[in-house]
């Protein structure tokens, strides 16, 4: 089967292309770290979210290491709980692990500006493990339909300077 | 394969234009398959009729420029019929249209029973009319229908059963008409034992398979979950576990989508130029490389989701970027047929010839500009491939951004171009009002490229989709390209220029539809001419289409095997979620 010349050439360069861009996505996945959202978060009850070890009672709490923090959150119509009614406080400076799931529908939790953004599923325990240097404040936003008030579900996430976060901001 | 020889075309094709048989319109030649291809055009035209004027409703609630029309709630059930009725029915009434026109024109017979035909044609009009009265029965307070659960359907929000059973008539028509198309096939076959698929049948033939696989997904989630869950007779699902079904579909529907449309530009456009399709075999390839690839790539869309393993995920990822390698061919063969037909019209140099190319005719200006756009929306999605980088732009207003340079130019903007050559021949009218024609897809090009810019932009900061009220009170978005009011502007001028380009369209062909027969000559036929590289002296494994077929199989059975398993290893409606009516 005759295949003209400049088509082959441009079926080798688009070829090319293609490993190119795997080859990044593989990069940052194993050479800059980057994880993806997975199965590890585990499975829970929608309706009762704290009955098995993959979820606590909404809030902040010390990490297995100092400067770590894990922060539960419940996404439900149409708040997060915590973060609509208080922000979510975390000290600048840290490893912060959110743990986040639904008690209802599904719904979007992205922190705004940022690359922080999962699905929150009914049933299951999205992680999401980032740092945070600076002291600064996000939105947070349900970016996936839940239902008629799905605009009107946002919240807050302040990064505070260490010297200001207490441990009173954590369960 | 034989190399182009230039010299003897422009004299074989006005002989072969001249026998008697090219003269006389389809209609005259395949009444039956003329008349399907017509009542399907009809529904497609109307779901765009009505999306479209649903879509500048939305464009301009969104950006708060007018917001007196509906409430904020009813925001939703206007979506969920923008999103259903183009993405589904427009689009696909479209294809079904197409495809008929397609296997009785490529095999030279007409489907072999009007009845048969017909009934597949009125269980897939009748399930969008039921699908369509339980969404926008959500409009209308005294109604007890609602099925404000958007394009996607995620469970556990819950809709009225009409919509899933809707859903699932309409779906089962689709595999009625592949099955008429293919069916077509197999009577050509016998008559012709030795003979290739003809290219048309072929991407037909292909286009199927792909939709047969894909589609399994879809029907096991709505005939098994979805449908028993709305009618009480089952308590719970796994919102985990229908997701992923849905995205089994949601991906290769993409396909579905666009088929038609490259199905235009390498069978039509190149006529359409002026010129001749570049390469027969690697039209082929592309078809076979989409029924292999399209279905084994969904978890794409769940980059975001808990309870999939990432090395699922980055299967997906791989298989995604392989998916662009059709996409790059066929913009080298559509490129180069293009030059090749300016070239045949005079046109030089190594950019001049563009402006040899019949710009002023709607159905090349339309394909041309559709084209265009759809490398625009390539290059994004490859963004969206990007496993990592799509955290930057999940759910955010950058998707719906990218899907309306795909679908909603590269699919829609082709297939509203191509009417415009082909609802004449299916007539036996000429086209009317071609001013209009010929304005319409600079409208929507301009119209898109404001709004889709403004899209991406927006989501880059952060903006969702899929909302009433973009706006928020505990903080504010931070662009980095632009200003929040300038992008609000251009996404309600665009959408306004696109509802209009729609309105545009519709207008032109309710004039041809009401015009009367026999005025003149029409300026189209249905003659396509010869590749310059033939399918005669490929490799025969390419139209081996059972084989592909299995290969698709295998590949879907490696994606999707474990996650599936492990999903419904645990119980199959466990972790169970009570639905939510909306």
């Amino acid at each position: 089967m005759h295949v003209h010349r400049f088509e082959r050439l441009w079926l080798v360069g688009a070829l090319t292309l293609i490993v190119l861009f795997i080859g990044t996505v593989t990069y940052g996945a194993v050479g800059a770290g980057y994880g993806m959202v997975d199965d590890t978060g585990g499975e829970v009850d929608p309706t009762n979210t704290t009955e098995s070890e993959n979820f606590r009672s909404p809030g902040v709490y010390n990490g297995s290491e100092s400067d770590h923090y894990d922060v539960y959150i419940e996404a439900k119509q149409f708040l997060f709980v915590p973060g609509t009614s208080d922000p979510v406080r975390v000290p600048a400076n840290s490893t912060v692990t959110f743990h986040v799931t639904s008690t209802d529908v599904m719904h979007g939790f992205e922190v705004v500006g940022t690359n922080i953004n999962t699905m929150a599923v009914p049933g299951q325990v999205a992680t999401v493990t980032v740092e945070f240097d600076e002291p600064d404040e996000y939105g947070l936003v349900c970016n996936e339909y839940c239902g008629n008030g799905h605009h009107d579900m946002e919240g807050s996430l302040e990064v505070v300077p260490p010297a200001q976060f207490n441990e009173s901001g954590v369960n | 394969m034989a190399h182009p020889h230039r010299s003897e075309t422009p004299q074989r094709y006005e002989k072969e234009e001249t026998q008697l048989k090219d003269r006389l319109a389809f209609i005259d030649r395949y009444p039956n398959a003329a008349r399907v291809t017509r009542l399907s055009l009809g529904v497609s035209f109307t779901a765009l009729t009505i999306g479209a004027v649903l879509g500048i409703v939305q464009a301009l609630h969104r950006t708060n420029v007018f917001r007196g029309l509906i409430s904020s709630g009813d925001y939703y059930s206007v979506l969920t019929g923008h999103g259903v009725l183009l993405a589904l029915f427009f689009t696909i009434f479209f294809l079904t249209g197409i495809f008929t026109w397609g296997t009785s024109r490529s095999l030279g017979r007409e489907l072999p029973s009007p009845r048969f035909s017909l009934a597949w044609f009125l269980l897939m009009l009748s399930g969008a009319v039921m699908t369509s009265v339980a969404i926008f029965g959500g409009l209308v307070g005294q109604i007890p229908f609602s099925a404000d659960v958007l394009y996607t359907f995620y469970a556990p929000l819950q809709a009225h059963p009409l919509f899933y059973a809707g859903l699932a008539a309409w779906l089962v028509g689709t595999w009625l008409a592949g099955a008429d198309w293919i069916r077509t096939y197999y009577h050509w076959r016998q008559d012709n034992p030795d003979e290739r698929i003809p290219l048309q049948m072929f991407m037909i033939m292909t286009t199927m398979l792909m939709w047969y696989i894909a589609t399994l997904g879809v029907a096991v989630e709505v005939l098994v979950f979805l449908l028993p869950l709305s009618l009480g007779l089952i308590e719970s699902v796994d919102p985990l576990l229908t997701r992923t079904l849905f995205w089994f579909f949601g991906h290769p529907v993409v396909y579905f989508w666009l088929m038609p449309a490259y199905f235009a530009w390498y069978t039509i456009l190149p006529k359409l130029s002026g010129g001749r399709l570049f390469s027969d075999p690697l039209a082929r390839v592309v078809f076979i490389l989409f029924l292999l690839l399209s279905t084994p790539v969904g978890f794409h869309h769940q980059y975001a989701d808990p309870g999939v393993p990432e090395g699922f995920k980055f299967i997906a990822m791989t298989n995604t970027m392989f998916l662009l390698l059709p996409s790059f061919l066929t913009a080298f063969t559509v490129v180069a047929s293009m030059e090749y037909g300016a070239r045949q019209r005079g046109g030089s140099g190594y950019l001049g010839w563009l402006k040899a190319l019949p710009w002023g005719n709607p159905a090349f200006a339309g394909c041309a500009l559709a084209g265009m756009m759809f490398a625009a929306g390539g290059f994004s999605g490859i963004i969206n491939a990007g496993m990592n980088i799509n955290s930057l732009i999940h759910n955010t207003l950058w998707v719906p951004g990218h899907f309306h340079l795909t679908v909603g130019t590269a699919s829609a903007l082709t297939m509203m171009a191509i009417s415009y050559w082909l609802y004449p021949q299916i007539t036996g009218k000429r086209l009317q009002f071609y001013g209009v024609a010929q304005i319409q897809p600079y409208v929507w090009f301009i119209g898109m490229g404001l709004m889709s810019n403004a899209m991406h932009r927006a989501g880059l900061a952060g903006v969702p989709r899929r909302t009433a009220e973009p706006q928020y009170t505990q903080f504010d978005f931070a662009p980095v390209l632009g200003s929040m009011s300038e992008m609000r502007l251009q996404i309600a001028i665009g959408g306004t220029l696109l509802t209009l380009g729609a309105l545009m369209f519709v207008f032109v062909m309710a004039g041809t539809w009401m015009a009367e027969r026999g005025r003149g000559r029409l300026r189209v036929d249905s003659h396509l001419p010869e590749p310059i590289s033939g399918a005669t002296d490929s490799p025969r494994v390419l139209d081996n289409v059972k084989l592909w077929f299995v290969i698709a199989v295998v590949l879907v059975a490696i994606a999707y095997g474990f996650p599936i398993y492990s999903m419904v290893a645990d119980g199959v409606f466990n972790p169970a979620s009570a639905p939510f009516p909306v």
